[in-house]
């Protein structure tokens, strides 16, 4: 007899690290991914019981594998006797016959992937791709999967029930993308992960900034696609990122869960570790051909992160790298972004011009951090009562109450404490 | 393999040398034996709708884009399908195409007519 805490913090890890790997193998036995589901689950169960009678298996993820495996094979047969007329997961090869016992070594890592990638299809609503990643990759139940993405409930099960039926209606295959269809589709896999980050990185709405549950998720999903295709430089890319940025976590709001700006964030809390290894694999991304998104994304967030303070950031070489990043993507944003380095390097009136360009574009007119920089700019400027018409225009735009308490202060600032603007003497 | 209807919409004005074009790509989807049935419809404007008891002139759907014909292949799998819709040159000429997998269909065999 093992003792049930043992047994059920195995168990309880087995379904951490093993969920998606045995799933995946499972899927390719079932064929259905409810079928697959429901056999994992059971398989869990069923190692609670089995664990505390004959110990803990060396391999548990094996164990689970092999018991989640039998049951879809009992399954399927018991289904042939009255064939039902539902589409299958489509699979390149058949499914083995006999479920034979797993040694370590079958378990092959690639099932994980091609789950990843059947969940971001882009024939699927990205919704519906964050949604699938995180009930069938991560393991998280429907229930907290609704939780999570700030919906209800039934509305989740409803979503999840018509993604699974597109899938096997229309057949979107369980099975690696062509090596011409890769890039883009290994971007729509990224994509996935980085929006499960940014969403808990600064949560959309709600009391708190981050959300550590869908952080600790997507950094967990970006080392697991880093070990299945490792020589992929925008996976490296992508786990530095999300490193480097969630390196800083700790100190991002105050004791009070104010928001505090980069510059008044204390360095010394700063993860070094992560920023360390976050470091290893930008230097790796970086070699070889032009870097893409996520590797020149990484690189500029670790420059911010290395700086010893605020004001002796390598400003010039952020430049550079924004120039590079707006090279290969385009957007906006990024366009944005770069106009807070320029400040530091040409100063904040040629920043602000950048910034007016932008509002013409038109494209970023209900994103708040386009109000907030020229609000910063203009403060900076002296112009503090235009500063003070765009924080309020910020504070329109956003729902997060952090940041909204960081913005209705700042304002505040502006119009008390006149004599700490730079360069004026106060009214 | 499973069948796939590709929808072709289009703009309701006529793209020079889209015939063409479309006549390439079929003959391509003939000769890979992907094609199951294929129908190019004469343009919008000879449409009539009706809904309940009311007949209309035009097309169902008041859009910028049209259905210009329907196409039926067959394709192991979502991608696979995804690859010859893509192919379409309406996805070019300012139009495109919707992929819906057929859940049932059938062509009658009839005696031919004069």
């Amino acid at each position: 007899m093992t003792p049930p805490a043992d047994v059920e913090s195995a168990v309880a890890d087995a379904y951490r690290r093993g969920w998606a790997l045995v799933l995946a193998a499972t899927a390719g036995v079932a064929r259905d991914l409810d079928l697959a589901e429901e056999c994992v689950q059971e398989a869990y169960a069923a190692a609670l019981a089995s664990w505390a009678r004959d110990g803990i298996p060396d391999t548990p993820e094996a164990w689970l594998t092999t018991a989640a495996k039998r049951r879809a094979m009992d399954a399927v047969r018991r289904e042939q006797t009255f064939r039902s007329k539902l589409p299958l997961l489509v699979e390149p090869e058949e499914a083995e016959d006999e479920p034979a016992a797993v040694e370590p070594e079958n378990v092959v890592p690639d099932e994980r992937l091609r789950l990843i990638f059947m969940c971001c299809h882009p024939a699927l609503a990205q919704e519906a791709q964050l949604a699938l990643t995180l009930r069938l990759v991560c393991g998280v139940t429907t229930a907290d999967v609704a939780r999570t993405l700030l919906v209800s409930e039934p509305t989740m099960a409803a979503r999840m029930t018509r993604a699974k039926k597109k899938i096997s209606a229309a057949r979107i295959p369980f099975r690696l993308p062509e090596r011409a269809e890769l890039p883009d589709r290994l971007r729509a896999v990224l994509g996935v992960i980085h929006l499960l980050f940014t969403a808990g990185h600064t949560a959309p709405s709600g009391a708190s900034l981050v959300r550590t549950d869908l952080v600790d998720q997507s950094i967990r999903l970006a080392r697991t696609l880093r070990e299945l295709m490792p020589d992929e430089r925008e996976v490296r890319g992508l786990l530095a990122l999300l490193l480097v940025t969630d390196a800083r976590r700790a100190t991002r709001v105050d004791a009070e869960g104010r928001l505090l700006r980069l510059e008044d964030q204390d360095r010394s809390l700063w993860d070094r570790s992560a920023m360390s290894e976050a470091h290893g694999l930008i230097v790796d991304g970086l070699r070889g051909g032009r870097p893409g998104r996520y590797v020149l994304q990484a690189a500029i967030a670790s420059l911010y992160a290395e700086a010893p303070s605020y004001d002796q950031t390598d400003w010039p070489q952020i430049v550079t790298l924004y120039d590079e990043l707006l090279a290969v993507w385009p957007s906006p944003v990024v366009a944005l972004n770069r106009t807070v380095a320029v400040s530091m390097v040409s100063g904040p009136a040629r920043a602000l011009e950048e910034v007016a360009e932008l509002e013409k574009d038109g494209r970023l007119a209900r994103y708040p951090y386009l109000p907030a920089i020229r609000a910063d700019l203009l403060h900076r400027l002296g112009r503090r009562e235009e500063a003070s018409i765009a924080y309020r225009q910020t504070l329109e735009l956003t729902g997060n109450e952090a940041e909204r308490e960081f913005l209705a202060e700042r304002i505040g600032g502006c119009l008390i404490r006149p004599e700490e603007i730079p360069g004026t003497q106060g009214p | 393999m499973a069948q796939y209807a590709i929808l072709i919409h289009t703009k309701a004005e006529v793209v020079p040398g889209a015939r063409e074009a479309h006549e390439r790509h079929f003959d391509d989807l003939v000769n890979s034996g992907a094609l199951v049935a294929a129908f190019a419809l004469q343009p919008a404007d000879t449409a009539t709708s009706i809904r309940g008891d009311v007949v209309t002139d035009g097309p169902f759907v008041d859009a910028k884009e049209v259905i210009a014909g329907v196409a039926i292949i067959e394709a192991p799998d979502l991608d696979a399908a995804l690859k010859i819709a893509r192919a379409n040159p309406a996805t070019q000429q300012g139009g495109g195409v919707e992929v819906r997998p057929v859940e049932g269909g059938f062509i009658p065999d009839r005696p031919a007519t004069a």
